[in-house]
């Protein structure tokens, strides 16, 4: 599904990643780890085509397509939704009405028709208890005013809402309490299929112990430094990261 | 046909031609009425056309443009032949009104929709209304509008002959808004479109009112109106000014509010289309427990130039204004906002609230905007700021990174920029009518 190989990345003219190689196939989930200043947030922001990073070597293939040809909100409507780090508000632009085009482009890309007015809600109905989102959320502005909480739930609501094959959740558990840990780890178990794939970004273990991963990546320096089973999350864990740092690259 | 000509001297040509003006007055001169309109000429006189030197006027180089558009032949200009369903073309689809309809400043009893059955309202021409109640509109007429100061007000004051008179009489609630229509036919136009309303809300009563600037034809007209609004005692008036339909505009608007005690003055310009515009609003607040809501929105495009000053009068306490004016430039566009709070010595308790907020779409556009604060009291709280950046890079890549396009993100977020300028706009058919021409205009 996701093919990346030997990518090199950098933002003004400093190089963050130096070679990153990963499969990932549908129905797994990986798990990406690593310290701050790793370049975990760069590689989920190359992922998701934003333009600031500058791609110097390597290829990103995805679904057969040359991803690094693809404008982000094309790679939006071939199925990649980037789960943001930091969900920038957006005042005068309602949740629903944007969530309602988003959806209708991506359904028009893949030769669905755009959906009526009351077919969008009671999909919206549906997905809400996916997440636990107050309701009342998505009547105001995209993500203002939201705690962090709830600007990480919405996320995952819109995650539920457009049904990715490639999710990248970037820091997803940063500033989450264990409830809205819980709740966000649900929704991603839950729609978690054999068609689609996770890419999971954490500095902590935490949040694995709720999203099991099929693999885990360590990242260090702008290279990954070790693959392993989920149990390597635990090792790290225990260890912390200092330990990694010793270690060879893996090629 | 329009012919440019830079030769031409303005100020000398509206002189002549008020001499020709009055004779067609026919007899009428002498009345207390002319005798302020001769007052007013001897002011523009004096005043002369706004150069580069003269300070209000210092980023519109309104005479320069006008000189390139107009000779302003001043041959009895009639009223152009418009049929009602051209008119029924360019009426708010859908919205329940008294409607005025002023065809080059003149007023159009044919295509008017006057059918007024409620006791204490009267809407009129402003000739009739002058001729027939000469000493209430005299006690009203010139009083606000300082033809003395500003050369565009003098102008049309000297040349005041028609227009809209609007009285609602104490404690009554207008059922239905009222529109002006002040259509700028350019096909008869090249002289100077010089209506006059006057608007006298009385004490506890209540109404809409939009004056909606119209221009229609191909080549450039030029409009040069002045409206008098007095809002008496506790009275209430939502005040729109619409500049939305029609490319090839020249404006200059002088709106002269004058609110009594526990009066509420909420306004919204929009200015979409026009080539030129210049608005001017000054509301004087006259009394204690006022409240006046100015908001204006302006989205330019290719070589559109549009200048609003504002000036709010803070004269006693405990009153209370708050200014919001958005802008969206692309293009070649130009913009000015000058606005300007001014608090008198007696105003103590005064809030007064201003912001200016423009986005600019490309290099070449640029804003001019002045925030004023001038306080004499030493008890108030007032604030002012202008902002002007570019669309946040951040909330655009946001968007397009849940599969909206980029013109669709970018038209997105613009909408929601200017969508809290439109807040004062209470009636839901004029809502959609505003926001259908925005959509068009964040689209292209």
């Amino acid at each position: 599904m996701l093919s990346i190989k030997n990518l090199h990345a950098s933002i003004e003219d400093k190089q963050i990643l130096k070679g990153i190689n990963l499969e990932v196939k549908p129905g797994e989930v990986h798990a990406i780890m690593g310290p701050n200043g790793s370049g975990k947030s760069t590689l989920a922001s190359v992922l998701a085509g934003r333009e600031d990073y500058e791609v110097t070597e390597g290829s990103i293939e995805f679904l057969g397509k040359d991803l690094l040809e693809l404008e982000a909100e094309e790679r939006a409507r071939e199925g990649l939704f980037l789960a943001f780090q930091y969900p920038v508000e957006i005042p005068g632009v309602s949740s629903t009405n944007f969530l309602k085009t988003a959806l209708n482009q991506i359904r028009e890309h893949r030769g669905l028709d755009a959906l009526d007015a009351v077919s969008f809600l009671s999909l919206m109905k549906e997905k809400i208890k996916l997440v636990e989102i107050d309701k009342s959320l998505l009547n105001r502005s995209l993500n203002e005013g939201f705690s962090g909480g709830e600007k990480k739930r919405n996320e995952i609501f819109q995650m539920a809402m457009l049904e990715p094959r490639l999710a990248v959740l970037d820091e997803t558990d940063s500033g989450l309490d264990i409830d809205a840990l819980k709740v966000v780890a649900n929704g991603v178990n839950t729609l978690k299929s054999k068609d689609n794939a996770t890419i999971v970004v954490t500095h902590y273990q935490r949040l694995l112990d709720y999203i099991v991963p099929d693999f885990v990546h360590v990242l260090y320096n702008g290279k990954i430094v070790k693959s392993g089973p989920k149990e390597l999350a635990l090792e790290l864990e225990e260890k912390g990261y200092d330990w990694i740092k010793e270690a060879e690259p893996i090629h | 046909m329009t012919v440019a000509s830079n030769s031409i001297d303005l100020h000398k040509n509206f002189i002549e031609q008020f001499g020709i003006f009055e004779k067609e007055l026919n007899g009428k001169s002498l009345t207390d009425f002319h005798q302020t309109r001769k007052k007013a000429i001897r002011s523009f006189e004096q005043l002369g056309m706004p150069d580069r030197k003269t300070e209000n006027y210092k980023y519109t180089p309104i005479t320069r443009l006008l000189k390139k558009q107009f000779n302003f032949d001043y041959a009895s200009p009639g009223i152009p032949a418009i049929s009602k369903a051209a008119i029924s073309e360019l009426l708010i689809k859908g919205l329940d009104a008294y409607n005025v309809v002023l065809i080059n400043g003149r007023f159009s009893q044919e295509l008017s929709n006057l059918d007024i059955t409620l006791k204490g309202l009267e809407i009129t021409d402003f000739k009739s209304a002058y001729e027939s109640q000469p000493d209430l509109v005299g006690s009203y007429f010139a009083k606000y509008a300082e033809f003395d100061k500003d050369p565009f007000t003098a102008l049309n004051t000297a040349f005041s002959l028609d227009g809209t008179f609007i009285k609602v009489k104490d404690n009554l609630v207008v059922d239905k808004p009222i529109v002006i229509y002040s259509i700028a036919d350019s096909t008869a136009a090249n002289w100077a479109v010089q209506p006059r309303n006057l608007i006298i809300a009385g004490k506890n009563s209540q109404a809409s009112i939009i004056e909606n600037y119209i221009h229609h034809g191909n080549e450039a007209a030029f409009t040069n109106t002045v409206s008098e609004i007095i809002v008496d005692e506790n009275a209430y008036i939502d005040y729109y000014k619409l500049e939305i339909q029609g490319d090839n505009a020249y404006h200059v608007g002088n709106t002269q509010v004058y609110q009594a005690g526990k009066s509420t003055f909420n306004t919204t310009t929009i200015s979409l289309a026009g080539s030129l515009i210049r608005n001017n609003l000054n509301v004087v607040l006259d009394d204690e427990h006022c409240e006046a809501n100015m908001h204006g929105l302006y989205l330019l495009n290719d070589r559109q130039h549009v200048d609003n000053q504002t000036m709010v009068d803070h004269r006693k306490p405990h009153s209370y204004s708050n200014e919001l004016y958005k802008g969206i430039l692309g293009g070649n566009s130009t913009g000015v906002f000058n606005g300007k709070i001014y608090v008198r010595q007696d105003a103590q308790k005064t809030n007064a609230f201003q912001s200016n907020k423009n986005i600019l779409l490309s290099d070449e556009a640029s804003i001019n905007t002045k925030p004023q604060l001038e306080i004499w009291a030493d008890d108030v709280k007032c604030s002012h700021g202008a902002t002007t950046g570019q669309l946040d890079k951040e909330q655009l890549f946001y968007l397009r990174s849940r599969g909206l396009g980029e013109q669709e993100a970018r038209s997105l977020l613009l909408y929601a920029f200017a969508i809290d300028a439109l807040e004062n706009v209470k009636i839901d058919v004029l809502k959609e009518y505003i926001d259908h021409h925005i959509s068009i205009r964040l689209n292209r």
